[in-house]
């Protein structure tokens, strides 16, 4: 080959990069191992991290069954190897699943339009927030002390890097939902997206309706966001939302120590010029046959450049595909049996355990040990029972600093709840 | 003649709302070991919705012979080679599907006890040493979940490091034959683009360099290899023009297959740079993500690198999130995890001297393939090319034949076409990255399908024009698409 | 191509009708022809203020994006709102009904930077 190139050797290959450019000694890398090795080295690190557990944490990650058949579709060659289908003759598997998410996504969240999914729910806040920007023409930005932490601090840098002022509203000391008082002085006219999140951080469903009237009297665009996608089975659908913006981890994805995930974003019909992210079209070839494609592409960073929607390259086709499979397994009836049994597993711990706010929650609630234990020392004495208590809130909500946010979900077993609920009222 | 495919039947297969019958479920779920609690008692009635309109109700063999039909419509590496340029398409090892999936990995939750996720961090804090020893810069982040995500990154840094001395500056200067992602990320940081001609040589021009570059300048983003594959030869001087004003370098890292072990971009000038873990280091596409966008930088955009990062304490990891001057975060939790480490199980397998062999080959692979096509399609670039290869379709269009057409046509001869018109530099271009996976004998099949187009372009040009003709799909009519975007399923539809 | 002679024309391809203080303005049988199949076009409001050389708006097929460049200086008192639901009415009948905007112009005789029917149709000659 190197004779066919007319070259002598493969360094000339190289000449052409300059010397004061040039890397003058090897890598200092260790030499390659062998399979074995790698399998070894990643066990060895696996088993570090907490194997054998029983856990109660949710947060925005949840641990839920994962179906095997996901797996063996995702690991398919012609799913997992192929590329981004802007080859519509050769991509029409890829389409075809993109098409049916697009779809699952307007019915379970009431929207009209979905794209084919975002990096995850911390990213598609922030890009729902930007939409809402463009869409209104205004500047400020309303969001909710009760969406996820984590999302706000993604809002603010994606927010903040476009000049655009991002004020929170607060939540009932008592219901731990959004204190919709709070919120109606805080709206003004240059106010571009309210955003609320459901069941909000603390597990509780919130007064979406209400919100979305407080938004829509100013002119304002109400975005909602969700982290557990498994409640989309049971909880009545933010019809009143503008944009939807949110994670679903919980359809098949693993926890993965926080990635990759795949987010979603929906909104009604006429946004859908100013939605980010690819969107797949039905159509038909030449031969009248249906077919699908990838369109709209105008919006995107390669025939925009500078004038995009959003500069995103990569969506998360592979994971957004487990969701896919996870959604047309559980189908209509299991989706919704899922949800009642993570709700009637949270109430079980919620009779043990008293939650501390007093508003409506699906798998997941604050609570607050009545004894002198904090919860970093109830979630020591948890670990030797094998158990990973919920997470300590003082992290992100000082003044719940003696709480902790528990979550239950269909794989909780009634006997660690039992072990969980008794440490907790020792 | 056509070598590498040959016809087959493939089932037909509907939406699976159209498989979808009442009653039909895929799914077993434990009884419950607790009282059943009402919906509407426990949540409000008003909370509590009625069943998903239209969604499917089907069984697991419907659902495992659906997914397989359809995957049977697609092209997928698995299958050949994907000549994409700058998309470095190669081979997907499943050691790395493997080990991603091992249980303490796979279900670590991002919040679970620091003294229980030890080895989670263990293989972040390696990949970061890995991946700073390959680029040459001195400090990672991996929290960027792909690389227009990296892009935005880099560039929120550099305006923080520019902020913190006094001036975020406006412009930013993109070269003509960037990835669109380069100017639509500088716009979404606020920055005004600066489009920045390339010279005769498809490279970027020093002296419109030195009279464009001032003290309003930001950043240049800059792709070397450029995305014509060629090696900026000038990039030393080019840096030091932007050092020179306080203004940094930022290098969009989708070319690193070129310069693994040969060159390093920390060497050369780069103060910031991300790098495509789903091109370079082997992570799946899957169709169109997941990725990994790590962001590189050199020590004096370190304080500001999202946070948190990870830090030593004694003998263990811990997350460090006292960063002043940190941008923030750009995602939530740590980084899409399950694609580092497939990262570092590619990287792992190579070490050193195989990474370096990895680009040798890549960068051989490339060349082979435009010395054996050079006589059939014009070369508008007549520079030495590193892993990449940009040919015209100027011989072909006298015939009324364009690059689109041929890369239909590659289709018919069993391949995915290469990238269609881009750099946008070159007027109806075929970019060709062949990746150091492809074999001789891919590659002269690639080459024979090629030269065989070209054929057909003098002897038959409608063979081209109307292909592919062999495709359970032919072409689809994205005109209506867009003037009449249907983009979910209804009944009646 | 036979470009009406009552129109003027300018480089970015863009037509002007003018009647008193109106202006119609279109974009050219040569630009559909360049862009293809039109899907979508994006126009300015009545009430909205354009000013010459400035971008007012854009038309898109499938692959491209371009912006239109206001010819004049003005308001815009109607947009051709048909081009919403017939896009492809811009490659029928790009200098008839497919016009896009109507615009009161600020200056009505301030026409000096604007081409011929003959200087234009030399000047899409010389391009292709």
């Amino acid at each position: 080959m190197l004779a066919a190139c007319g070259l002598r050797s493969a360094d000339e290959l190289f000449t052409q990069v300059p010397v004061e450019a040039r890397l003058q000694r090897p890598l200092n890398l260790a030499k390659g191992i062998s399979e074995y090795e790698i399998v070894d080295y990643f066990k060895a690190q696996g088993e570090r991290n907490g194997t054998g557990c029983a856990s109660f944490l949710g947060a925005g990650v949840y641990n839920h069954y994962r179906p095997v058949v996901v797996d063996t579709v995702v690991s398919r060659g012609e799913f997992l190897t192929s590329y981004t289908p802007y080859q519509s003759e050769i991509s029409q598997g890829t389409l075809t699943t993109i098409f049916e998410f697009q779809t699952m996504i307007c019915q379970l969240t009431g929207m009209d339009v979905a794209n084919a999914s975002m990096y995850d729910g911390s990213t598609a806040v922030p890009e729902a927030a930007l939409m809402a920007l463009r869409v209104t023409g205004r500047r400020r930005i309303l969001v909710s002390r009760t969406v996820h932490p984590e999302y706000r601090e993604v809002l603010r840098t994606y927010a903040g890097s476009a000049g655009y002022p991002v004020e929170e509203f607060g939540y009932d000391a008592e219901s731990g939902q959004i204190d919709l008082r709070d919120l109606e002085t805080k709206i003004d006219d240059q106010t571009a997206c309210v955003i609320v999140q459901s069941p909000n951080f603390f597990g509780i469903v919130e007064k979406v309706q209400q919100a979305a009237e407080l938004a829509h009297a100013r002119g304002a665009l109400l975005v909602f966001t969700f982290t557990e996608a498994v409640s989309l089975g049971l909880l009545e659908p933010p019809r009143a939302a503008d944009i939807v913006a949110g994670e679903l981890q919980s359809y098949a994805i693993s926890p993965s120590y926080g990635g990759p995930f795949a987010g979603i974003m929906a909104t009604k019909d006429k946004f859908v010029r100013q939605l980010p992210g690819r969107l797949v079209g039905q159509t038909t070839d030449t031969n009248g046959n249906r077919a699908f494609c990838l369109t709209l592409a105008t919006r995107e960073q390669h025939i925009r450049r500078e004038k995009a929607t959003s500069n995103i390259c990569t969506n998360q086709a592979l994971i957004a595909l487990m969701a896919t499979v996870f959604m047309e397994l559980y189908g209509k009836r299991g989706l919704r049996e899922l949800a009642e049994q993570n709700l009637s597993k949270a109430h079980y711990l919620g009779s043990k355990i008293k939650p501390h706010f007093s508003g409506p929650y699906f798998n997941e609630f604050v609570a607050a040990s009545k004894s002198r234990h904090s919860p970093e020392e109830l979630n020591r004495r948890l670990l030797t029972h094998r158990i990973i208590g919920g997470l300590p809130l003082k992290k992100f909500y000082p003044e719940l600093s003696d709480a902790m946010l528990l979550c239950a979900t269909e794989m909780s077993k009634r006997a660690d709840m039992d072990t969980l609920a008794g440490t907790f009222n020792e | 003649m056509i070598k590498k495919v040959r016809s087959h039947i493939t089932q037909n297969e509907d939406l699976i709302f159209e498989v979808s019958s009442p009653g039909k479920i895929g799914y077993q779920l434990p009884a419950l070991d607790v009282r059943a609690v009402d919906p509407a008692e426990a949540l409000g009635a008003a909370n509590v919705r009625e069943a998903i309109d239209g969604f499917p109700e089907v069984s697991e063999v419907e659902v495992i012979r659906h997914f397989t039909r359809l995957s049977t419509w697609n092209y997928a590496i698995d299958l050949g080679m994907y000549p994409l340029g700058s998309c470095t398409m190669k081979y997907n090892p499943r050691i790395n599907e493997a080990v991603a999936r091992i249980e303490g990995l796979a279900w670590a939750h991002p919040y679970q006890p620091e003294s229980l996720t030890q080895g989670a961090m263990e293989v972040i804090a390696r990949l970061e040493g890995a991946l700073c020893e390959i680029t040459g810069l001195d400090a990672v982040t991996l929290q960027p979940a792909a690389g227009a995500h990296g892009e935005l990154t880099g560039v929120l840094l550099v305006r923080a490091l520019l902020e913190s001395r006094g001036n975020p500056r406006k412009r930013i200067l993109v070269p003509d034959s960037a990835h669109g992602t380069n100017p639509a990320t500088a716009g979404i940081a606020g920055y005004a683009v600066q489009n920045i001609a390339s010279n005769r040589q498809g490279m970027v021009d020093l002296e419109q360099l030195s009279r464009v570059v001032d003290e309003d300048v930001a950043a240049l983003m800059v792709t070397n290899p450029n995305t014509l594959g060629v090696f900026e030869e000038n990039i030393v001087a080019a840096t030091e023009i932007l050092h020179a004003k306080g203004a940094m370098v930022y290098m969009d890292g989708a070319n690193m297959n070129a310069l693994l072990g040969i060159a390093r971009p920390g060497d050369f000038g780069i103060d910031v740079m991300h790098l495509n873990l789903h091109k370079t280091f082997s992570t799946p596409h899957g169709g169109g993500g997941p990725g990994g966008g790590p962001v590189l930088v050199k020590k004096h955009l370190e304080p500001f690198l999202p946070t948190p990062r990870l830090n030593r304490a004694g003998d263990a990891w811990t997350w460090d999130y006292e960063r002043p001057k940190s941008i923030g975060r750009v995602k939530a939790f740590y980084g899409n995890f399950g694609v580092l480490v497939r990262a570092l199980a590619y990287i792992l397998a190579h070490g050193g001297p195989g990474l370096r062999n990895v680009t040798v080959d890549a960068v051989l692979n490339a060349n082979y393939i435009r010395h054996k096509l050079r006589p059939y399609f014009d070369l508008p670039y007549d520079r030495p090319n590193m892993h990449e290869v940009v040919f015209s379709d100027d011989l072909q269009s006298a015939k009324g034949i364009r690059t689109g057409d041929i890369a239909k046509r590659l289709i018919d001869y069993g391949f995915h076409p290469y990238t269609v018109s881009f750099p946008l530099i070159v007027h109806g271009a075929l970019m060709i990255e062949p990746t150091e996976t492809e074999s001789k004998a891919e590659l002269d099949l690639f080459i024979d399908a090629m030269i065989s187009i070209a054929k057909e372009v003098e002897e038959t040009p409608t063979t081209v024009q109307q292909a592919p003709r062999s495709t359970r799909t032919s072409r689809v009519d994205e005109v209506s698409a867009a003037r009449k975007p249907l983009l979910k399923w209804q009944p009646g539809l | 191509m036979t470009y009406p002679e009552n129109y003027r024309y300018t480089k970015e391809h863009e037509w002007v009708e003018v009647a008193g203080e109106t202006a119609t303005i279109g974009i050219t049988f040569h630009a559909q022809e360049e862009l293809g199949d039109i899907v979508y076009v994006d126009l300015p409001k009545a009430g909205t203020k354009i000013e010459t050389g400035k971008s007012f708006g854009s038309v898109e097929s499938v692959k491209a994006v371009s912006d239109i460049y206001a010819p004049v200086t003005g308001e815009v008192t109607e947009s051709n709102d048909t081009l919403a639901t017939t896009p492809e009415k811009l490659n029928e009948d790009p200098h008839g009904a497919a016009w896009l905007i109507k615009v009161r112009m600020d200056n009505p005789t301030d026409l000096t930077n604007l081409l011929t029917a003959s200087d234009y149709q030399k000047y899409v000659g010389a391009e292709s």
